[in-house]
């Protein structure tokens, strides 16, 4: 199964749709709770990251038995040093995004705690794109 | 503690999806950033917070939250209900400071999630 959702930069009104869409799949599908919680969290935090500091892009995400895979491409500043970024509270996010209750720099380290496979590509200037694996069995 | 028994003790209100009589609350974590809500299982959990927006209620669907108390007197608006309702996420409203609703439920039984 293979579904599509637009990230639209800054709407924090809608920020989460994707993930809670996701989410009603797989308890749909009758996958576990527990991968259910780290698929949706890594999901959700990597939406929230694109909401917050990308221009726009896009969130494909493919299920079948063995897997969950997702990919959420933006159009963006990129990310100019990976290994800071990954670590617990480093954070660049605005004022508006910490009003939101996000920009304790946990994003990407939260991602890489809950998901088997975790793979970013980035260029400053161009864009980011993270690309998660969480496998079922 | 049930969530009518925990809406009793901080003298809230009950809002969003009705109230679970079945569900048992044994701990607690009071947090506004989400992220850090984020990084602990909330089996069993209230969240207390003074973040008063959607992506509280995003935030505690993807946690797996089933209760949040909302401090400060901060009023939950119509979206936010609704996101409530539509994740089962019963949301107490609440006058007192965090640090009030905390001290009542730990001094109440409820643990701290660490």
């Amino acid at each position: 199964m293979h579904y599509t959702f637009n990230i639209e930069r800054g709407n924090f009104t809608d920020a989460g749709q994707a993930s809670s869409s996701v989410k009603r799949t797989l308890k749909q599908l009758g996958v576990d709770p527990a991968n259910i919680k780290r698929t949706v969290v890594a999901l959700f935090e990597a939406e929230i990251n694109a909401v917050a500091h990308a221009y726009g892009g896009t969130i494909d995400v493919d299920i079948d038995g063995e897997k969950i895979v997702m990919v959420v491409a933006d159009e963006g500043p990129g990310i100019p040093n990976l290994d800071l970024a990954m670590q617990e509270g480093w954070s660049t996010a605005s004022a508006k995004v910490r009003e939101m209750g996000y920009g304790a720099g946990m994003g990407l380290p939260n991602i890489k705690k809950n998901t088997d496979d975790l793979k970013i590509d980035t260029q400053v200037g161009v864009g980011t794109t993270v690309t998660m694996t969480v496998y079922l069995t | 503690m049930t969530i009518k028994e925990i809406a009793t003790l901080v003298n809230g209100e009950i809002v969003g999806a009705p109230a679970d009589d079945l569900y048992e609350v044994k701990k607690a974590f009071a947090s506004d950033l989400m992220s850090d809500v984020l990084r602990f299982s909330m089996d069993e959990t209230v969240l207390i917070t003074g973040l008063c927006n959607n992506q509280t209620m995003r935030t505690s669907e993807m946690a797996d939250l089933r209760v949040v108390v909302i401090g400060r007197d901060k009023q939950p608006d119509e979206d936010m209900l609704e996101l409530a309702e539509d994740s089962g996420i019963t949301i107490i409203k609440c006058k007192y400071s965090i640090f009030k609703i905390s001290g009542i439920l730990y001094g109440a039984g409820i643990a701290p999630l660490y």
